[in-house]
């Protein structure tokens, strides 16, 4: 495997097929925990591990399962590393931990996580499989990172807790409840949709 | 229409038209609102008029950057966007930063109108969309009702309407309660001349319940709007809040508080009746309006909030396609024979 295909595998995710602006996979841990920015670091830290781990130990282990059975075998193994991520969690920031909830133990059925394991894992050595499964989870973190930040700007004035405003801003509550994740993950769509469009018309541009 | 004179007109249906365009209808509305708005001002000072200003350039500003380009403002021509500005503005508290008016025009456009494609396409009243964004994102300055009289003269500009963007209002204006909020919240009822006349607090364009039922009726006969929308959200509040009062008249406020107080008469007259978001058929508006004043009645007397008006014309907006499907009139001719 040459270096350039391999910077390629570990790119894609990045920019090109980010799981969350371009595929649109993951709505969930996407809108939910996104309210503020350590909410979205941990649950993009914990998506990471999950993430690298299972797409590791499916790819080695791809010549073994039986293709009857493999999604089944994909989520025993997904989840075994959810556990590990949640015990974790728990043992190392349990208020975050607190926080997130239900949505630690919901990464198993994440569609970028089986997504991945289904389209490329399962029919690629390990170092690719890996690769691949590091550039998905830095889109994913970008993404987070991307909603949570904007999230806890607007909606709390803070980032990561650090007051940035004073104690007169005034917070715009829709932000940190549900409706603005949608809002913001919709403005961001757009912005990337429009960069996107801007980038094909100046290449056609160029050709012509 | 070709120039000069066709001796013979080839044309398909519709023949029968009005010489009615959208600019001439939003001007209509705009005039009909005439006199709401200087009551508004009359009332409410000067404030009233930066209100207006702050979320009419949000609106435009959205629509001019972010509508159809080339040319870019095109659609601000037919005047929808400043309508929209103007109607949310009245239905702001007085005292409001003007920071948060501009952004509730903006979002009001943006996601109320834009999103889905621009005028004619909207699901829901681009207004109301504001006001419900501007509500979700600062549910306190929002309910903060500065009385009418705490202010010195008509120039005197209310402080909280200048915080500075991102930052709170300065609570200088002493804040009283609205009629619904006394009902609900203290129990007391407000005089009916008082309702009648405007001499509540309240959002800018809701307190004079006179002017907006004249402004209604005339506008009504001009026909400028589907009568039959008003018309239904008060009969339906009358007989649902009559019924209610005669079971408990302690408990529960007395039906001609109900269709005076807040913001019904305003929200009936000009939100409901918009021609985008409200049904087509006669008997769909009839259910629409029946439905809305049911909304009304419920979350004002068993909800969490003291005004409901905002959150039954938005539902019923959504109901708008279900409610003409199922009533669009049958095709002359047609399911006569089908019985045989």
């Amino acid at each position: 495997m040459t270096p350039e295909k391999m910077y390629d595998e570990f790119t894609k995710g990045i920019w090109k097929e980010n799981p969350v602006f371009v595929q649109v996979l993951g709505m969930c841990p996407t809108l939910a925990v996104t309210n503020s920015a350590v909410n979205a670091v941990a649950m993009g830290a914990a998506t990471a591990f999950v993430l690298i781990g299972s797409c590791f130990l499916v790819s080695a282990l791809r010549k073994y399962i039986p293709k009857q059975v493999r999604i089944t075998t994909y989520i025993v193994i997904i989840a075994t590393f959810v556990t590990i991520a949640d015990m974790v969690l728990e043992a190392l920031v349990p208020a975050v931990h607190k926080e997130l909830g239900a949505f630690i133990a919901l990464i198993v059925v994440n569609c970028i996580i089986l997504g991945r394991q289904e389209a490329f894992a399962g029919r690629n050595p390990p170092l690719p499989a890996v690769l691949d499964a590091a550039g998905m989870s830095v889109g994913f973190f970008i993404a987070l990172m991307c909603l949570g930040s904007t999230r806890e700007i607007l909606g709390s004035g803070s980032i990561f807790g650090v007051p940035l405003f004073g104690p007169s801003y005034e917070p715009w509550v829709i932000m940190v409840l549900p409706p603005g994740g949608f809002l913001v993950l919709g403005g961001i769509l757009l912005l990337f949709n429009w960069v996107k469009q801007r980038k094909l018309a100046r290449r056609a541009g160029a050709s012509a | 229409m070709m120039a000069g004179d066709p001796r013979l007109l080839l044309q398909s249906a519709p023949f029968l038209r009005r010489g009615i365009t959208t600019p001439r209808l939003m001007t209509e509305v705009i005039i009909g609102m005439g006199p709401v708005i200087l009551a508004a001002v009359y009332f409410f000072g000067i404030s009233a008029i930066f209100v207006m200003l702050a979320t009419t350039a949000g609106a435009a500003g959205a629509e001019w950057l972010l509508g159809p380009a080339r040319p870019r403002g095109r659609t601000l021509k037919d005047g929808s966007a400043i309508l929209t500005g103007i109607v949310l503005a009245l239905c702001l508290p007085p005292g409001f930063p003007l920071w948060m008016a501009f952004l509730g025009g903006a979002a009001g456009i943006c996601l109320g109108k834009l999103a889905f494609g621009g005028l004619g396409q909207n699901m829901f009243n681009p207004a109301l969309v504001g006001r419900a964004f501007l509500q979700a994102a600062f549910p306190g300055a929002i309910t903060t009702w500065s009385a009418q009289g705490d202010i010195g003269g008509f120039f005197t500009v209310r402080a909280s309407n200048f915080a500075a963007p991102f930052m709170q209002a300065t609570p200088d204006a002493v804040a009283t309660a609205t009629p619904l909020g006394l009902m609900k919240f203290e129990h007391q009822t407000t005089p009916l001349t008082d309702l009648l006349l405007g001499n509540t607090a309240g959002s800018l364009g809701e307190t004079c319940a006179i002017v907006i039922l004249l402004c209604g009726v005339v506008m009504a006969v001009r026909r400028a709007f589907d009568w039959r929308i008003p018309a239904a959200i008060l009969l339906s509040v009358t007989v649902f809040s009559t019924v209610v009062w005669a079971f408990n008249t302690e408990k529960f406020p007395a039906p001609w508080a109900m269709l005076t107080s807040g913001g019904l008469l305003f929200g009936a007259v000009y939100m409901a009746t918009d021609p985008v978001t409200s049904p087509v058929t006669p008997r769909g508006a009839w259910a629409f309006g029946a439905g809305i004043g049911v909304i009304v009645v419920l979350i004002r007397l068993w909800g969490g909030l003291p005004e409901g008006v905002m959150y039954a014309i938005l539902l019923m907006n959504a109901a708008t396609p279900l409610i003409e499907r199922v009533t669009q009139p049958r095709p002359f001719g047609r399911g006569a024979i089908e019985h045989e």
